[in-house]
């Protein structure tokens, strides 16, 4: 079997672990890739001290960008805001643990993209988030 | 009489290539771009070693033979669509380039606001973002000839749309994604008849159908090489005569103009007047080599080979349980078949296939409002040409079988 499906992926896009919404909220932000119709939201809680202490994703589209998601957003709880706006484009690929071409790469971006811009309260997610 | 696409394939290099380790290269990508026979890329390659100059200025030998062969490839081209005269044919980058080219030099010379152009659902950007271009600029009216569930254009909404008298027509001969064959010459009398002009999309019908201009009365017609085993960077667009002469320019340089003055200039005479600068020249000479390749074999028999392909496809893929195809029954299609797979991303189908060598398309194929209308963000598209094979249907089937599993 292809790496690039590696089993966690498939794992995670048919069963999702951080799939939801939560109301109330302190961040929440939506955008999507209209090249391939990805769509992904997110809505985080923050404590006093600025930590993540709970975070879902919901959306629609490939599995990269669905298991990218739920495991990014995973990945997200419990640790300090400043320490979420740090993480990169490489961060997520080790999470993924493949290498992508820069059309998939699109896919599994999105939903860093998406928690940059909101954490930032950005209008927009633009792709210099995640560089 | 059935194609011998083995035997052809052994024309095309590429498919010597084994993109993926030990499995044969299955290409079902050919309304995207086609792969080029070995004629083609030897001409273009002759031409740069021996023959190589700018053209129609010199009076240099090399550019009297460069001069000519272009000249010679255009002359093909326009006999290749039936054209009565190869003044008649403008060599442009591509079919976008062809359309764009109507749009501004025709379209702002002659329409005004409250003007109506009429184009369909199923029309590729290209063929669709000009005039709202066009419309932004000169306030012109945009309307669309609906297209029923299994993809067809409504010809009754069509004929209502012409009571409102528009000034053109402009509409795909053959849908990238659905594969339909419109009914071009119909629609093009009908249009004549309520005093429109006519524009057809032929980037898909010129590679794949007998197309010929003067049957079909049409007034423009745009299509591209690339997509009929010829080279990027270089396209066509047919105009009658008159339309063309009394047209203004369309770009300015060198090249398009009779004389110039520092506050003046008087155009070329066709088909000069809408080349402006040193065209694709190597390109046009591998356009040339591709119609010569096509017309060896003859478009009614790459028409046959394909329909028969597309018709064993369409049998197969509904064996897929979960696969939809959009669009209509084989008959009324060109090698085109758009569809989704029940619960994997068309990106995520296209992916896995690559695994095994196949080369699909996934994404909205520069149909975006085409796949809204079918209210899905996209599809995964095969499609074939001259060169495809039963066997390689069989590849895709059995790769989405693969990609099932995987998923299930």
């Amino acid at each position: 079997m292809d790496d690039l499906y590696r089993e966690i992926i498939i794992e995670r896009y048919k069963t999702p672990q951080y799939r939801g919404h939560l109301d109330p909220h302190d961040i929440h932000f939506e955008d999507d890739n209209p090249l391939c119709g990805d769509h992904i939201e997110v809505t985080l809680r923050v404590d006093s001290d600025g930590r993540v202490s709970d975070a879902r994703f919901d959306g629609k589209g490939c599995a990269i960008s669905q298991a990218s998601a739920d495991l990014l957003i995973e990945s997200i709880i419990g640790k300090p805001l400043e320490e979420v706006k740090q993480l990169s484009k490489q961060d997520v690929l080790d999470l993924l643990g493949i290498e992508l071409g820069p059309v998939r790469l699109k896919c599994a971006l999105l939903s860093l993209k998406v928690l940059k811009a909101g954490i930032y309260g950005l209008g927009e997610a633009s792709d210099e988030l995640v560089e | 009489m059935s194609l011998d696409s083995l035997r052809l394939r052994q024309d095309f290099p590429i498919f010597e290539r084994q993109v993926k380790p030990g499995m044969p290269l299955v290409y079902l990508d050919s309304t995207a771009t086609t792969q080029k026979p070995l004629t083609v890329l030897q001409a273009m390659e002759e031409y740069y070693r021996r023959f190589n100059a700018n053209v129609h200025r010199g009076v240099h030998t090399l550019a009297e033979e460069a001069t000519a062969l272009y000249e010679a490839a255009r002359q093909k081209v326009a006999a290749f669509i039936h054209a009565s005269d190869a003044h008649q044919v403008i060599f442009t980058r591509n079919a976008s380039e062809s359309i764009n080219l109507v749009a501004y030099a025709w379209g702002r010379a002659s329409l005004k606001a409250g003007d109506l152009i009429v184009l369909t659902e199923m029309e590729h950007h290209s063929n669709l973002v000009p005039w709202q271009m066009l419309s932004a600029a000169l306030g012109v009216d945009l309307e669309f000839v609906p297209i029923s569930e299994d993809g067809l254009l409504d010809l009754d909404a069509y004929r209502l749309l012409l009571d409102r008298r528009p000034r053109l027509v402009a509409f795909t001969h053959m849908s990238n994604v659905l594969g339909t064959i419109n009914p071009a010459a119909e629609m093009i009398r009908l249009a004549h008849a309520a005093g429109a002009l006519t524009l057809v999309d032929a980037a898909q019908s010129v590679p794949h159908l007998p197309v010929d201009v003067q049957a079909l009365d049409v007034d423009f017609l745009a299509f591209s090489a690339h997509k009929m085993l010829g080279p990027t960077g270089i396209g066509a667009l047919y105009g009658k005569r008159s339309l063309l002469e009394a047209m203004p320019p369309f770009l300015g340089g060198g090249d398009m103009i009779k004389t110039v003055h520092l506050r003046e200039f008087t155009p070329a005479d066709l088909p000069q007047k809408f080349e402006a600068g040193t065209p694709a020249i190597a390109e046009a000479v591998g356009f040339g080599a591709a119609v010569d390749y096509l017309d060896a074999i003859g478009m009614q028999a790459v028409a046959d080979h394909e329909q028969e392909i597309i018709t064993y496809a369409l049998e197969r893929l509904e064996e897929v349980r979960g696969v939809k195809v959009f669009g209509p029954p084989a008959s009324q299609r060109g090698g085109v078949a758009s569809f989704i797979l029940e619960g994997v991303h068309p990106h995520d189908v296209a992916q896995i296939l690559d695994t095994f060598g196949i080369a699909v398309r996934a994404g909205h194929h520069c149909a975006q409002p085409l796949h809204e209308k079918f209210g899905i963000p996209a599809t995964t598209r095969a499609s074939f040409y001259l060169y495809s094979l039963k066997e390689e249907v069989d590849a895709l089937v059995e790769g989405l079988y693969r990609v099932k599993k995987i998923f299930a």
